[in-house]
């Protein structure tokens, strides 16, 4: 039996100041599916997503496809569990497009041609490859955010977590960032606001509030409940409408 | 690297001294400052000599004069203090041109003034060369201690994200009718400082956690080769002479 690519039990988190995050998160998702994060500011879904790699570390298991989160395996998770941050900016910092793909692969230990071939498959796979050679600062908001992810795929994750990708970004750029993620075909865990964009990518949602899950379901079931939404102070947007 | 440095003190190019391997271009600038500066103030000679070993290697690499003569402004203010350094020593003195000079501020004067010409032109033509990307990993390879070299790196790269921030908050205090003329003025700008030192703290937190996501453990992935014992001896060729013109000297 092929274990589950995330398995999360019993998740409590409490920040340095005292400050209660995550009050006993389960969550269970498995291979190949597409699961949203929804949930109002300050519900914790950040900080339920720094546990998946491990750099916060709470109370309770987390699991990624069978390997627990701990100091021993911490490397070998953080290739397995790919983060993509909401700023671009604060991930990419190398000179040029090319070094910043090659980061994450050059410390999992690729070398030579081999690390080559995965940036250009990186690359590739978000339709950035002809712009290797510049600096991610020349670039544009959504070919930012397209490298961002390029340099998370480079580790070849068995988990792909976005922290509220669509942010920012024109609705082109929304929507070719779609067309990527939807042609990636890789377990993914997507944080958002952006109701309708969960919707488009992700068949599954979990709405996180309080600390912990309120809800976990079919996202066009969780969207069409609008008292629900209501009272996580979530809302769909002007002249959206699934019931 | 970034725009802004990588136009003002970078030159693009593809010629040997811009291929040889950063570590031996950090390692030949350094030692030869070292000659330079070792020389006695009193051998005019040789600093004419290295100035030529210097001109031979701006010809390789195709640097014109100009170009660096430019640059070398930053070295006003200590050229000032030298031409200063005639009138204000003491101890026996020269007649020139009606002005009596003291003889001991003329050397001293003219030892700041060429060693630090030197200098900054060795400083020049390796940043002329080299991008600050090469220079760090030539640190590195050097065995510079791993966190000097992160800080450079992403001094490097924040850089001109904070600049642009600045710029950003800047611009957003003059659409609100901010106009800093004054002395009386520059509160908001100050408390403007305040708060980008705070988001800098901020987003260099979120840097740390982005790269330690992505299996960063304190070294910066090196993907180059060791530099053979080939590149070494082509690459000092030019220390070489400067150390030949040293050995001269003293």
């Amino acid at each position: 039996m092929t274990p589950p690519a995330l398995l999360v039990e019993r998740l409590a988190y409490a920040y340095p100041d005292g400050h209660q995050a995550l009050f006993g998160v389960n969550l269970r998702v498995e291979q190949g599916e597409r699961v949203a994060i929804l949930g109002p500011n300050g519900a914790g879904k950040t900080t339920l997503v720094l546990h998946l790699n491990g750099v916060l570390t709470g109370q309770g298991k987390v699991a990624v496809t069978g390997l627990e989160v701990n100091k021993q395996n911490m490397k070998e998770v953080r290739r397995r569990v790919g983060i993509v941050f909401q700023d671009p900016d604060d991930q990419l910092f190398m000179p040029t497009v090319r070094d910043d793909v090659a980061f994450g692969p050059a410390n999992f230990g690729l070398r030579g041609p081999e690390l080559d071939a995965r940036v250009k498959r990186a690359l590739d796979d978000v339709g950035m490859t002809e712009h290797a050679d510049r600096s991610p600062l020349h670039l544009s908001g959504g070919q930012r955010r397209r490298v961002a992810l390029a340099t998370v795929l480079a580790c070849d994750p068995d988990v792909l977590v976005l922290d509220e990708p669509s942010a920012n970004l024109e609705p082109r750029a929304r929507r070719e960032l779609a067309e990527v993620l939807l042609g990636l075909g890789r377990t993914t865990v997507m944080v958002t606001h952006d109701l309708p964009y969960a919707l488009q990518l992700c068949p599954r949602s979990v709405l996180v509030d309080g600390g912990v899950v309120v809800a976990d379901g079919p996202t066009r079931d969780l969207l069409a409940d609008g008292a629900l939404l209501a009272r996580h102070r979530l809302e769909l947007p002007f002249g959206f409408r699934l019931d | 690297m970034s725009a802004v440095h990588a136009h003002l003190l970078h030159r693009p190019g593809n010629t040997p001294v811009h291929r040889l391997a950063p570590q031996v271009k950090v390692v030949a600038a350094v030692t030869g400052v070292l000659c330079v500066v070792a020389t006695p103030r009193e051998r005019f000679w040789a600093f004419g000599l290295y100035l030529a070993v210097l001109a031979g290697v701006w010809v390789i690499a195709r640097i014109p004069p100009g170009w660096l003569a430019a640059r070398a402004l930053i070295e006003v203010p200590f050229v000032v203090l030298a031409l200063a350094f005639p009138f204000l020593a003491g101890g026996p003195t020269v007649e020139f041109l009606g002005l009596r000079l003291s003889e001991h501020g003329l050397l001293s004067g003219w030892n700041i003034a060429v060693k630090g010409t030197l200098g900054v032109l060795v400083s020049l033509t390796l940043a002329a060369t080299t991008t600050p990307g090469e220079l760090i990993v030539g640190l590195q390879r050097l065995r510079v201690p791993t966190m000097v070299i992160t800080i450079a790196t992403l001094m490097l790269r924040y850089l001109d994200v904070i600049a642009a921030e600045a710029r950003r908050m800047r611009i957003a205090r003059i659409c609100r009718g901010h106009d800093p003329r004054f002395l009386w003025q520059v509160g908001a700008t100050a408390r403007g400082i305040g708060t980008l030192f705070i988001r800098s703290y901020e987003r260099g937190e979120r840097v740390h956690l982005a790269m330690v996501s992505r299996g960063w453990t304190g070294a910066m992935p090196d993907q180059g080769q060791p530099a053979g014992r080939r590149t070494w001896l082509v690459g000092l060729i030019p220390t070489a002479l400067a150390a030949i013109v040293l050995g001269i000297a003293l």
